[in-house]
């Protein structure tokens, strides 16, 4: 009972990494058709400025997500004027090529400015000591990563659906070209959702770094992962990278768990097999 | 212009064709001869380079024919490598019954995977041919009995090539063998393209659907050349084992399919010759930048893969073409 409720925690915490992580790669795949596999370095970014911010630099938990989510999306938000915009309407291996460039060059200038170790990103005590629920103690961090996804879909959901932005946004996804002609900036939306990607992306590297530690390979090595979960859950649906994230998680903490040996190989064939059957997504919409 | 002067153009057409097929492929044998001759020293990244040329030869296949973006090729390339080792290892030790062994394992894998990512399109089929290598890497890591696992596969020592040239410790015999090989299945894939089957394959990445309205079944047909390519790369993957003796996981791993799309696009996707040139350039820069900081040269990489689909979408071959048809005085040369 205990380990199960041990395992189930695990699982709930590491597929709420991956929503939080992957949602701003499902919106920018919904909105802009763009398979965008420079995702992982988004949130590499976001974590290496954390761990710089709370290392060398000396501040709070609180700060150093401010900060880093912030910063990523000044140094990476030129990005999308001066390359994404061009490929919004690419196929998709002028996609993949274009956003596999991105991530290998992130990927040297990071290191390159913060050297090629582990970074530790230094959590407050509040959430890093266990915290006991009766039934058994469990890491206060996976608490915290459980209800930061929590605010996060719940965010987004009223964003989409109650704000005039989300109008507009859905508008955009709905008919471009129409809702251009209505009067919405579409580029603007573009570059915004690009922006809120990118936020999205580096937070979720910062709260996540404790499960998905940040390294000097990290965007190539949960990149996949990321692209996975999103094309399970379907382009664009929040709900749907939410079922998938927890369903993926749980498949794969589950399949780590009892067939250590066999837990990547039991991942993959779920994969394999959800895909063949709902290729497109759980709850994604077919692609105009 | 009459039927017989159509007729005579389009003889003439296929006789231009086979003689500049015939000087390419002559090329490539005088180009890798020099190479055996000028660099005595480097043959074992010379050898590495003709297997890759195998494997991005035959992503050019599909990728470049075809039109089908796939992040997994190293499935075929890998069943090749460690067919061509395991049986040598159980004691078929004859490099040439090898090399037909590593053809098999890849194209029977090419029908496997092609049948199973052709079923969709776009974004599902890529993450299904990420998802098949990643299987086939955790399947290779498990059935360590087999594959060697993480160790990778060992002990792999071919007999002489027609019982005459034995495998010597420079690998002179292994990179000649190669190049063989190389040229042969070059000259047979230049016939591929051009061929109806080459063409109604071009036709299918231009507009599938169009295809499909003139009574063509489009998903055999593209699985008859995912078989095909499967071959190319089994054949990679056999010289790889025979040439060194030895089979790593890295063979059946995401990492070798991004390269080999990144080397096929650099060199320029729809051409059989960018494809060969894309891998010289790629494998050797990366032999000699990589050995001297890793992330300097994925920065590099990157940024000329933004380069290239930016400014060169027919990639580094196109370079040639554009100076050609500047020199004839800006005739457009339509047969990239």
């Amino acid at each position: 009972m205990q380990t199960a409720f041990g395992i189930a925690l695990d699982a709930l915490a590491y597929g709420m990494v991956l929503f939080i992580i992957s949602i701003g790669l499902s919106v920018m795949l919904g909105l802009m058709r763009v398979v965008n596999l420079a995702h992982g370095a988004f949130a590499m970014v976001g974590g290496y400025f954390a761990s710089y911010v709370t290392g060398q630099l000396g501040f709070g938990y609180g700060v150093a997500i401010a900060i880093a989510v912030v910063m990523s999306i000044v140094v990476l938000f030129p990005l999308e004027v001066l390359l994404y915009r061009r490929i919004y309407a690419a196929s998709e291996l002028t996609q993949v090529l274009m956003t596999i460039g991105i991530t290998f060059v992130v990927i040297g200038l990071m290191n390159y400015a913060f050297g090629p170790t582990m970074k530790m990103i230094a959590v407050p005590d509040l959430i890093s000591g266990p915290v006991d629920l009766g039934i058994r103690s469990v890491p206060a961090h996976r608490l915290f990563v459980i209800v930061c996804g929590v605010v996060i879909a719940s965010g987004l959901w009223f964003m989409m659906e109650k704000t005039t932005f989300g109008i507009k946004l859905r508008a955009t996804v709905d008919n471009p070209a129409m809702a251009a002609a209505l009067g919405v900036r579409t580029e603007w939306i573009y570059a915004s959702t690009f922006a809120l990607a990118v936020a999205l992306g580096a937070f979720g590297g910062v709260v996540g770094a404790e499960i998905l530690p940040i390294e000097p390979y990290y965007a190539l090595r949960y990149m996949v992962t990321f692209l996975v979960v999103v094309s399970i859950g379907g382009a664009g649906s929040i709900l749907g990278a939410l079922v998938a994230s927890l369903g993926l998680g749980l498949i794969d903490t589950v399949g780590k768990y009892f067939i250590p040996n066999l837990g990547e190989f039991f991942f993959y064939f779920a994969v394999v097999i959800i895909v063949l059957v709902f290729p497109k997504g759980l709850l994604g919409r077919a692609h105009a | 212009m009459t039927s017989a002067s159509i007729a005579d153009s389009v003889k003439e057409k296929k006789t231009t064709a086979l003689s500049s097929d015939l000087i390419g492929t002559l090329a490539i044998a005088v180009l890798g001869g020099a190479a055996y001759v000028v660099f005595p020293d480097d043959l074992g990244l010379l050898t590495r380079i003709l297997a890759a040329a195998f494997f991005v030869l035959s992503l050019c296949l599909v990728t470049g024919i075809c039109g089908i973006a796939t992040l997994g090729h190293a499935v075929m390339y890998g069943a090749g490598a460690y067919a061509a080792g395991y049986f040598c290892v159980q004691g078929l030790t004859d490099p040439i019954a090898l090399i037909v062994v590593g053809a098999m394992a890849g194209a029977v894998m090419g029908a496997v995977s092609g049948a199973i990512i052709l079923r969709t399109s776009g974004l599902p089929q890529l993450v299904l041919s990420i998802a098949l290598v990643q299987l086939m890497h955790a399947a290779a890591n498990k059935a360590s009995s087999i594959t060697g696992g993480s160790d990778g596969l060992i002990g792999i020592s071919p007999a002489p090539v027609l019982g005459l040239f034995a495998f010597d410790f420079y690998g002179r015999t292994a990179y000649l063998f190669g190049l063989v090989l190389l040229v042969c299945v070059f000259a047979v894939l230049q016939r591929l393209v051009r061929s109806p089957f080459g063409l109604l394959c071009r036709g299918i990445m231009q507009d599938r659907v169009r295809v499909a309205a003139m009574g063509v079944s489009v998903y055999p047909v593209l699985i008859r050349m995912y078989t095909i390519s499967g071959a190319v790369a089994g054949i990679g993957g056999a010289l790889i084992a025979i040439a060194t003796g030895v089979v790593g996981l890295d063979s059946v791993s995401f990492a070798w399919s991004a390269e080999a799309l990144v080397m096929l696009v650099l060199g320029g996707a729809s051409s059989l010759y960018g494809a060969l040139i894309g891998t010289v350039v790629f494998m050797t820069f990366e032999h000699f930048v990589s050995a001297a900081s890793p992330f300097h040269w994925l920065a590099i990489v990157g940024a000329l893969l933004i380069a290239v689909v930016l400014f060169l979408p027919k990639g580094l071959q196109s370079f040639p073409a554009r100076f050609l048809v500047k020199l004839r005085g800006g005739r457009r040369d339509h047969s990239s």
